[in-house]
C-alpha cells in the first residue's frame, strides 16, 4: 500500500529564555500533538537537543583555546578547522535525523533542524492518508484545525 | 519508506508543502536554482556569492579603509623603512573572492603594502628592525578585523516563515481565548536569573525577538544581542562580530598610538629642541658633541667629567644652576692712559708668584691703617712738598713709561689706568679704592671708605721699599718678603730717587695708594 502524507499542520517550539540567551527549547508540550506522540518522547528529544545545544554554547577551556589560536592566526585557521559549535551541530543533525527515522516519521511527524529556523524548533504534522487518492495539500495553512 | 524519503528532502531543502504534491517534484530542476541571499529579505547588499555581507550604505567604510590605508602608508613611507619582503599571506586570501570591486580595494592595498615595505625606514637603521615588523603586523591585524566586521553577518535573526507566523497567531489567540483577528500582543515576559524581561514582537520579522535582540532600522533585520549599525564599518554590530569589531578598534587605538609615538618620536629626535634637550641632560656642548669628545667611541675609558652621571641633576644644573655676572663691564667708561693698559699684564704676571704670599697677610685693617696714616702723613710737610710733587707725578703720560710704572706699580696690577693725583670718578673697579684714597690725600684728608680687602694693593705696598717708606703699626710685617721685586721696583725708582721730595711724596702716595 502506497502511503502519502499530506501536510496538515506546522507546529513550533518556541525558545526557552529563562536562562538567558542560551539556545534552549521549551519542554511545554504542544496541544496539536497531543494524539500524534507521547509526551515523554517529545520530552526527551527536546531535553537531548537542550544538551547537545548547551554544550555547544559552553564557555570553557577548549572554547577560549579555540578562540585564542583563532584570533592568533588572524581566523586563517577557521579555513581548515572547523570550530567546535560546527561539530557539535552536525551530532544535532544526526540526532534529528535518527530521531526523525525511530519515532516521528512512523508517527507523522518531522523534526526540522533549528539551524535552519532560525533556532526554532518545528515539527511538521503530516496527516496519514493510504491509497492513492488525491489529498488536498494545505500547502499554505492559515489556521490549521488541531486534531 | 515513501515517507523516509520525502522525509530526506525535506531536510536538505527548504521544507515547502510544495513538496508534498508529487507532481511537481518532476519540474523542480526547471528554474535554476536561486541561493537564499538571492532573495533576502532585508536591506544588505551582497558579494562574492553571499560570502560576504554589508549594510546597504557603504562609503563611510571605504572612508576608513582609506583613511587607514594611507596613514600607514605614509608612516611606512615615511618613518620606517625596511627592506623587507612581505610575505603574501593576504594575497591568497585576495585571490578566493569573485568579487571584482572588492578585489580591486584589496590588491589596491596589498601593492601599497608591498611598496611601502620595500623601501628602507630610517626608524629601522637608527633604532631596530623590530619597528616595522611590529607596525606591519599590526596594520595587518588591524585591516584583517576591520574586514571581518564588515563582511560578517551580525547575527541576523531569520523572518518567520508563513507557517510559523500563524502558528504565533495561533498560540496567542488560544493564549488570550479569543477566536477573531487581534493583532498579536507587542510584549512578553519572561524571567531571567531572577530578572523580569519583556520580549518584544517585532512586525517586520514576525517574531518574538530573544532577549537583547534588536531590529536594525538601516538593515531591517533583527539582529542578535544588537549592539549597533556602525556606517564607520558598513555594517550592524551584533553578537556574531562584536568581537572582531572590538578587536579592530583595540588595534586600531595601539596602531594611532604606535605612529604618533614615532611621528613625534622623530619630530623631537630632529628637531632642535631635542637634540638640545639631549645636550642638556648629558652635560654636552655641542662642539664636544660634533667632535665626539665625550663619546666613547674615542676609547673604552672615555666620558664627561663634566657630567654629574645623572640626567636630573644634568638638566637642574643647566637650567637652574647660578648665573654668573658679566666681566666685561660694558658701561663702565674707558680711561685716557691708554700706556697703562700694558704695564698691568706685565704687573700681573710679575706680582703673581708673590701675591698668594701676602694676601693672607693683608686686610681691611691693615688698609684703614695705613690710610691713617696717610692721611697724617698729609699733615705733614712732606704733603706740602707732594703739592707739587703732582705735578711730576701726574706727568707720568709725558714721562714715559718709568713713573706711570711706578704708579701703576704701587696701584697694583688690578689698578690700572688711573694716575695718581688725577681726581678719579668712583669706578667700580675694587682696586681703584687706591686711587680714591690719593685722590682724597689730594684733597685734604677727605675720610676714607674702603671695603674692600684690597690685597693686591697691600702686597704692592709690600713690595715698595718700606724700609724707605715709613710704615704704619702693624704694617711692618708685611714689608719682609719683598725679595727679589726690589729690583724691579727700584728701576721704577730711578727717577724719583734723584729727588728726595720726589721721593718722599711718592713714599706718602705710595702707601696711601697700598690701602
Amino acid at each position: 500500500m502506497q502511503h502519502t502524507a499530506s501536510l496538515v499542520t506546522k507546529v513550533f517550539i518556541q525558545r526557552d529564555y529563562s536562562e538567558g540567551t542560551v539556545c534552549r527549547f521549551q519542554t511545554k508540550f504542544p496541544t496539536e500533538l497531543d494524539n500524534r506522540i507521547e509526551r515523554a518522547l517529545l520530552e526527551q528529544t527536546v531535553k537531548t537537543l537542550n544538551s547537545y545545544y548547551v554544550e555547544a554554547e559552553k564557555v570553557g577551556g577548549q572554547s577560549y583555546l579555540e578562540g585564542c589560536l583563532a584570533c592568533a592566526t588572524a581566523y586563517i585557521v577557521f579555513l581548515c578547522m572547523e570550530t567546535r559549535y560546527e561539530k557539535v551541530l552536525k551530532k544535532i543533525s544526526g540526532y534529528i535525523q535518527e530521531q526523525n527515522e525511530k519515532i516521528y516519521a512512523p508517527r507523522g511527524l518531522l523534526l526540522t533542524d533549528p539551524i535552519e529556523r532560525g533556532m526554532r524548533l518545528e515539527i511538521s504534522v503530516f496527516e496519514d492518508r493510504g491509497s492513492s487518492g488525491s489529498s488536498p495539500s494545505s500547502s499554505m495553512s492559515s489556521c490549521g484545525t488541531a486534531r | 519508506m515513501h515517507l523516509g524519503e520525502s522525509m530526506r528532502d525535506c531536510e536538505y531543502s527548504q521544507i515547502s508543502t510544495r513538496s508534498s504534491t508529487p507532481m511537481e517534484t518532476p519540474y523542480k530542476k526547471r528554474t535554476p536554482k536561486k541561493k537564499k541571499w538571492e532573495s533576502f529579505p532585508g536591506r544588505n547588499k551582497f558579494y562574492c556569492d553571499g560570502r560576504i555581507m554589508m549594510a546597504k550604505q557603504t562609503g563611510v567604510f571605504y572612508l576608513t579603509l582609506i583613511l587607514i590605508l594611507v596613514t600607514c602608508g605614509l608612516f611606512f613611507t615615511f618613518e620606517c623603512r625596511n627592506t623587507l619582503r612581505w610575505g603574501g599571506v593576504f594575497s591568497e586570501e585576495l585571490y578566493k573572492l569573485n568579487s571584482a570591486f572588492l578585489l580591486l580595494l584589496c590588491r589596491c592595498s596589498f601593492f601599497i603594502i608591498c611598496f611601502y615595505f620595500t623601501s628602507c625606514p630610517f626608524l629601522a637603521q637608527q633604532l631596530t628592525p623590530i619597528i616595522p615588523v611590529l607596525g606591519g603586523a599590526l596594520f595587518l591585524f588591524v585591516l584583517g578585523t576591520l574586514l571581518r566586521t564588515s563582511f560578517s553577518d551580525p547575527g541576523v535573526l531569520p523572518r518567520a516563515t508563513p507557517d510559523e507566523a500563524a502558528d504565533l497567531e495561533r498560540q496567542i489567540d488560544v493564549a488570550n481565548g479569543t477566536t477573531g483577528y487581534r493583532p498579536p500582543p507587542r510584549t512578553k515576559e519572561v524571567v531571567i536569573n531572577g530578572q523580569t524581561v519583556k520580549l518584544k514582537y517585532c512586525f517586520t520579522c514576525k517574531i518574538f525577538r530573544p532577549p537583547r535582540a534588536s531590529h536594525c532600522s538601516l538593515c531591517d533585520n533583527c539582529v542578535e544581542r544588537f549592539d549597533h549599525h556602525c556606517p564607520w564599518v558598513g555594517n550592524c554590530v551584533g553578537r556574531r562580530n562584536y568581537r572582531f569589531f572590538y578587536m579592530f578598534i583595540l588595534s586600531l587605538s595601539f596602531l594611532t598610538i604606535f605612529i604618533f609615538a614615532f611621528v613625534i618620536t622623530h619630530i623631537i629626535l630632529m628637531g632642535l629642541s631635542g637634540f638640545h634637550t639631549y645636550l642638556i641632560s648629558s652635560n654636552q656642548t655641542t662642539n664636544e658633541d660634533i667632535k665626539g669628545s665625550w663619546s666613547s667611541k674615542r676609547g673604552k675609558d672615555n666620558y664627561n667629567p663634566y657630567s654629574s652621571g645623572n640626567i636630573f641633576t644634568n638638566c637642574c644644573v643647566a637650567l637652574c644652576g647660578p648665573l654668573p655676572p658679566s666681566l666685561i663691564d660694558r658701561r663702565g667708561f674707558i680711561e685716557a692712559d691708554a700706556p697703562q693698559m700694558a704695564p698691568p699684564t706685565n704687573g700681573i704676571t710679575m706680582y703673581g708668584a708673590t701675591q698668594s704670599q701676602q694676601s693672607h697677610m693683608c686686610d681691611q685693617d691693615q688698609c684703614i691703617q695705613s690710610t691713617k696714616f696717610v692721611l697724617q702723613a698729609a699733615a705733614t710737610p712732606l704733603l706740602q712738598q707732594q703739592r707739587s710733587e703732582p705735578v711730576i707725578i701726574t706727568s707720568s703720560p709725558e714721562n714715559g713709561t718709568s713713573l706711570p710704572a711706578l704708579a701703576s706699580l704701587t696701584l697694583g696690577g688690578p689698578c690700572t689706568s688711573l694716575p695718581i693725583g688725577q681726581p678719579t670718578p668712583p669706578t667700580s673697579t675694587p682696586s681703584l679704592s687706591c686711587h680714591e684714597a690719593a685722590d682724597m690725600l689730594m684733597m685734604h684728608g677727605h675720610t676714607l671708605n674702603h671695603t674692600h680687602p684690597l690685597q693686591e694693593q697691600a702686597a704692592l705696598h709690600h713690595y715698595l721699599t718700606p724700609e724707605e717708606v715709613p710704615s704704619p703699626p702693624g704694617m711692618l710685617h708685611c714689608g719682609s718678603p719683598l725679595g727679589h721685586s726690589h729690583t724691579v721696583q727700584a728701576s721704577f725708582y730711578n727717577p724719583a730717587s734723584q729727588d728726595s721730595l720726589h721721593e718722599d711724596s711718592v713714599r706718602g702716595l705710595v702707601k696711601l695708594s697700598s690701602v
